[in-house]
């Protein structure tokens, strides 16, 4: 098995004039939940694309399973579900299920049963008649009986009420923890990457400006705040990882991506009253580097 | 629910669930040689990565706080017997009491004891790496 399951390098597209990749770093590791963290329009669905081989990049990487995204082998083994969650309406809820195994020489007829029974399915129930939730969670079913090795989702619980989500989510968890595979999901949604994601991209305007396992993150960024007598002094930090320094009257705050020992360290030599600090969090990573550019 | 890490405290969360596993033996909650939720039902019904359950789980292993018994599961370590806490809450208790008692002989207000207290816990608390 490849280190990566999706790798991309300095992956660029250009639409009619309009960078959607600016260099899209991407290092996604086999059995991982990634989630895929940006804004609306910062090129979440454009990489998507490239990486299923429908969209070609104008320069640059994306190799899946090791294997060229144009491969026929990339698209056997994956499974995807779309924002829209295009279904047949015209059909009822068997005959989707019916018209998509055969497609897929390995599909989970055990895992089909096992989802109808999940979900709720009603199998007589027309397509177009079946709310956003059910919608997305029949998408989800056919993604996931067709026996792949890795799932692209692209903001699968988008419009979705939070119990429907959370729904999803743990039909999400329960499925990694019983099935080999990796899952790779687009969101803007903050507190799902942070509830089931073990690694993570932010992806700002084409680029991926944060990656990594969450954990790290989590233990790489943190904030230092100092009380001082009088006025802060003013002072540079020399430690690694030194995002920012905010002086404000008596306070100083150091954000940090390289942990708080060191700044501590060099904080303790002020002679500060107090010295605290504080967890960082991924909302907070992500206001901070997504706004960091503008 | 025993266990219920906040994904949004900026905390790891395998550190949080390991605090809490923690916490757990040394209230009694769990006992020497109970076995712990698995991996994938705790994760199912935590709603959490899997792999992150599987993380706490080895480094607790590795501590010796739990066994990981292969194929039958996880659990609490029989050699470790942890001192129960509302025990060393007791003990602790006149050695807090003592020390009060003189820093207010020697004139400090409730005020400047309790923001001594919490510089110390913060100060401390960082080299020791015990960051709750």
């Amino acid at each position: 098995m490849p280190d990566s399951i999706i790798e991309t390098k300095d992956l660029h597209k250009v639409y009619d004039g309009v960078e959607a990749l600016r260099g899209l770093d991407l290092n996604v590791p086999p059995g991982s939940i990634y989630g895929f963290l940006g804004r609306n329009g910062a090129g979440k669905t454009t990489t998507i694309k490239v990486l299923l081989g429908m969209s070609h990049p104008t320069s640059g990487q994306a190799r899946v399973f090791g294997l060229p995204v144009e491969s026929t082998e990339v698209r056997r083994r994956t499974g995807f579900v779309s924002e829209e969650k295009d279904l047949y309406d015209f059909m009822t809820v068997g005959e989707m299920i019916r018209f998509t195994a055969p497609f897929f020489p390995r599909w989970r007829a055990d895992l089909e049963q096992r989802y109808l029974r999940k979900f709720e399915l009603p199998a007589d129930r027309k397509v177009k008649a079946l709310s956003r939730g059910t919608r997305t969670k029949l998408a989800l079913l056919l993604a996931l009986c067709r026996g792949a090795e890795l799932l692209i989702l692209d903001e699968p619980t988008s419009g979705l009420d939070p119990a429907m989500a959370e729904e999803v989510l743990q039909a999400l968890v329960a499925h990694v923890a019983s099935e080999e595979m990796t899952v790779f999901f687009s969101s803007h949604q903050i507190a799902e990457v942070d509830q089931i994601a073990d690694h993570v991209a932010i992806v700002d305007r084409g680029r991926t400006v944060v990656t990594g396992a969450l954990d790290d993150l989590r233990e790489r960024y943190q904030r230092i705040q100092m009380v001082f007598d009088g006025d802060a002094p003013q002072t540079q930090f020399r430690a690694p990882g030194v995002i920012r320094v905010q002086r404000k009257g008596r306070m100083l705050t150091v954000m940090s991506n390289g942990g708080a020992d060191a700044i501590v360290d060099e904080a303790t030599a002020l002679h500060p009253v107090s010295v605290d600090v504080i967890p960082v969090t991924l909302k907070e990573i992500f206001l901070e580097t997504v706004a960091a550019e503008d | 629910m025993l266990f219920r890490p906040n994904p949004s405290l900026g905390v790891p969360i395998y550190l949080q669930l390991m605090e809490q596993v923690k916490h757990a033996i040394e209230t009694g909650a769990l006992r020497a040689g109970e076995q712990l939720p698995g991996i994938r039902p705790l994760a199912e019904e935590l709603v959490m990565n899997p792999n992150t359950v599987a993380k706490a789980y080895r480094e607790l292993e590795h501590e010796g706080v739990i066994e990981l018994r292969h194929g039958a599961g996880a659990f609490v370590s029989a050699h470790t017997r942890p001192k129960k806490l509302a025990d060393a809450v007791r003990d602790a208790q006149p050695v807090i009491a003592a020390t009060v008692k003189r820093l207010r002989a020697r004139g400090l207000t409730d005020e400047e004891i309790r923001r001594l207290f919490e510089a110390e816990l913060a100060a401390s608390g960082r080299t020791g790496g015990h960051r709750a």
